[in-house]
């Protein structure tokens, strides 16, 4: 049996910032990376499935630049079995999705697990725009999964407001996950080490086609009205806190 | 050219976020087409203000899942070619509007909190980086474009309508996932959505070590303990006591916030409060855009402080 995680290494913009020439783009220089959280969640949901199902595999896919290794070394640390990297750069979910597709496809997969969106983007649609291309059913948005390795899966959807919805998907399918449904393992030193060794196959991406959309611009948020500061020692912010809560419920 | 909005409906209710798309539409301007697809479409009310048209697409389904809104979809942008599909960002449109999108190579954008229309083309805004950058997207010319806008963007649009109602058919398909039932998360010993005080802990107290802190905290100042998504995953305070949108929508009178950095789902939870004081010891936090007052400063020293003179 296989599972296959979409992953992501998302990009960690700091206090500053500056654009590229063009002004569509963040200047790189302004950007840390990390693996996504959501897709930290994705691994573990897949590491124990495994571990409940035994004979298993578990790939790691991401799409990105050699940079984006990252996230598929982090992953390999908390204990996947093999990692392939697309090498294209994606900004919008469709074209990511098509990246995908040729890699998580050319793996027959039993189940595809992806996180509902990254940090950085949050755009929420990668992952149902993979399913739609790979012809599988999809639930997004998933905080717990049942499933026997075999037949449907019993997954539950994490609406808002604190609903859920348990859905009965036939399987291949594809499971955008929600964080909260585990919490994903640390790896320890030695498997960070190993994970640093271990081959990345990297594979062109296929036709990428047209884009959700192209970005015409970036640009620093308005500045709003704007909280009015409270400045002084932590007692002085303190008081005045106090103050202004005492006044409000008064 | 037409804006079709796609109505989110639940339990046999229509959700908030459905008027606020269409005070969008009429934003956008051309005749405004509200779709309602469900099993009894024509008991769930959205003639509002500004809508043109409603299309009852009736389903076997009462409820939503995901191929049979995207079957759903896919024919009515096949029949209508609006210029744009307008639909909530939210767990529902999440599971089939990027599918639509990805099947006919149309625009698509989630997340969006602006929209502009230059010529004939929508120009969208949504955050890039964290939100710490806001982006321009265009679209494909000439074809339709799926929009999913943040919920709370657009004030609601409330006042009754005076539009028409088409009955659209639809030939059943095979459902590959399937509704089973709905289940509450677990109910709390608190409702803090009723609550006038609420002391809001996030991601910075940074440990479950501090929680007993800041119960105690709460108790001195007289407000209720809620906190912000992260905590809840990490599994150090019940679900009950969430704010956002995956929690509870609150409207305390004093929000006070600390080590919360108010990500875009939090922000929606909490914004209506009377009164919203934060503390974060990030300046560029997103929290301080929404907050009355703000202190840049560790949350750790503030609460001490505030233990001791409340």
């Amino acid at each position: 049996m296989k599972l296959v995680v979409a992953v992501k290494q998302i990009k960690i913009l700091g206090d500053e910032v500056e654009f590229t020439a063009d002004g569509r783009d963040v200047d790189p220089d302004f950007l840390d990376r990390a693996l996504n959280e959501w897709d930290a969640c994705a691994t573990e949901e897949a590491l124990q499935l495994r571990e409940r199902l035994g004979d298993c595999e578990v790939v790691v896919v991401t799409v990105g630049d050699d940079e984006s290794e990252g996230a598929l070394r982090r992953c390999l640390a908390m204990g996947a079995d093999r990692a392939i990297r697309v090498d294209a750069r994606t900004l919008d979910p469709i074209t990511t999705a098509r990246a995908l597709a040729g890699a998580v496809m050319g793996e027959s997969p039993d189940l595809v697990l992806c996180g509902v969106q990254s940090a950085d983007s949050v755009q929420g649609a990668t992952g149902v725009a993979l399913a739609q291309l790979l012809g599988l059913p999809r639930v997004a948005v998933v905080n717990r999964v049942e499933w026997s390795g075999s037949g449907p899966a019993t997954v539950q959807r994490e609406l808002e407001g604190g609903l859920v919805d348990v859905v009965e998907v036939d399987t291949p399918a594809v499971l955008t996950i929600q964080t909260g449904i585990n919490q994903p393992r640390y790896a320890n030193l030695r498997a960070i080490k190993q994970a640093e060794q271990q081959e990345i196959t990297v594979v062109p991406a296929a036709d990428e086609g047209s884009p959700a959309f192209t970005v015409r611009r970036m640009f620093a948020p308005p500045r709003g009205e704007g909280a009015t500061m409270l400045d002084g020692s932590p007692a002085e912010v303190a008081q005045s806190i106090l103050d202004i809560v005492r006044e409000r419920l008064a | 050219m037409s804006v079709l909005v796609v109505a989110e409906h639940l339990q046999g209710r229509v959700r908030d976020v459905t008027y606020e798309l269409i005070t969008a539409a009429r934003e956008l301007g051309g005749p405004v087409v509200v779709a309602v697809i469900g099993s009894d479409p024509g008991s769930l009310d959205v003639n509002r203000t500004g809508v043109d048209e409603i299309v009852h697409v009736r389903v076997e389904q009462e409820e939503f899942e995901s191929d049979v809104y995207q079957h759903a979809l896919e024919a009515l942008v096949n029949e209508r070619r609006p210029r744009a599909v307008l639909l909530g960002f939210t767990v529902n449109s999440m599971g089939f509007a990027p599918a639509v999108a990805t099947k006919f190579g149309l625009g698509l954008a989630t997340d969006v909190f602006a929209l502009a229309l230059e010529g004939a083309s929508v120009v969208a805004t949504r955050a890039f980086y964290g939100s710490k950058v806001h982006g321009e997207v265009e679209f494909v010319p000439d074809e339709p474009v799926v929009l999913l806008l943040r919920p709370t963007a657009w004030a609601p649009s409330l006042d009754a309508g005076q539009a028409t109602t088409t009955e659209h058919e639809l030939a059943p398909i095979v459902s590959r996932a399937r509704h089973k039932e709905f289940t509450e998360a677990p109910k709390g010993d608190v409702d803090i959505t009723t609550a006038d005080f609420l002391l809001s802990i996030g991601r910075g107290i940074g440990e479950q070590e501090s929680i007993p802190q800041f119960e105690e905290l709460a108790e001195k100042l007289g407000a209720t303990l809620s906190v912000s998504r992260p905590i809840v995953d990490a599994g150090w305070m019940p679900s009950s006591r969430q704010v956002g949108q995956s929690g509870k929508t609150v409207k305390a009178k004093v929000y006070l916030a600390l080590g919360i950095s108010g990500a875009v789902q939090h922000l929606a939870g909490m914004k209506a409060s009377d009164t919203i004081i934060a503390v974060n010891t990030d300046p560029e936090a997103a929290i301080f855009g929404v907050a009355h007052y703000g202190a840049v400063a560790d949350l750790f020293d503030v609460a001490e402080e505030l233990a001791k003179i409340a």
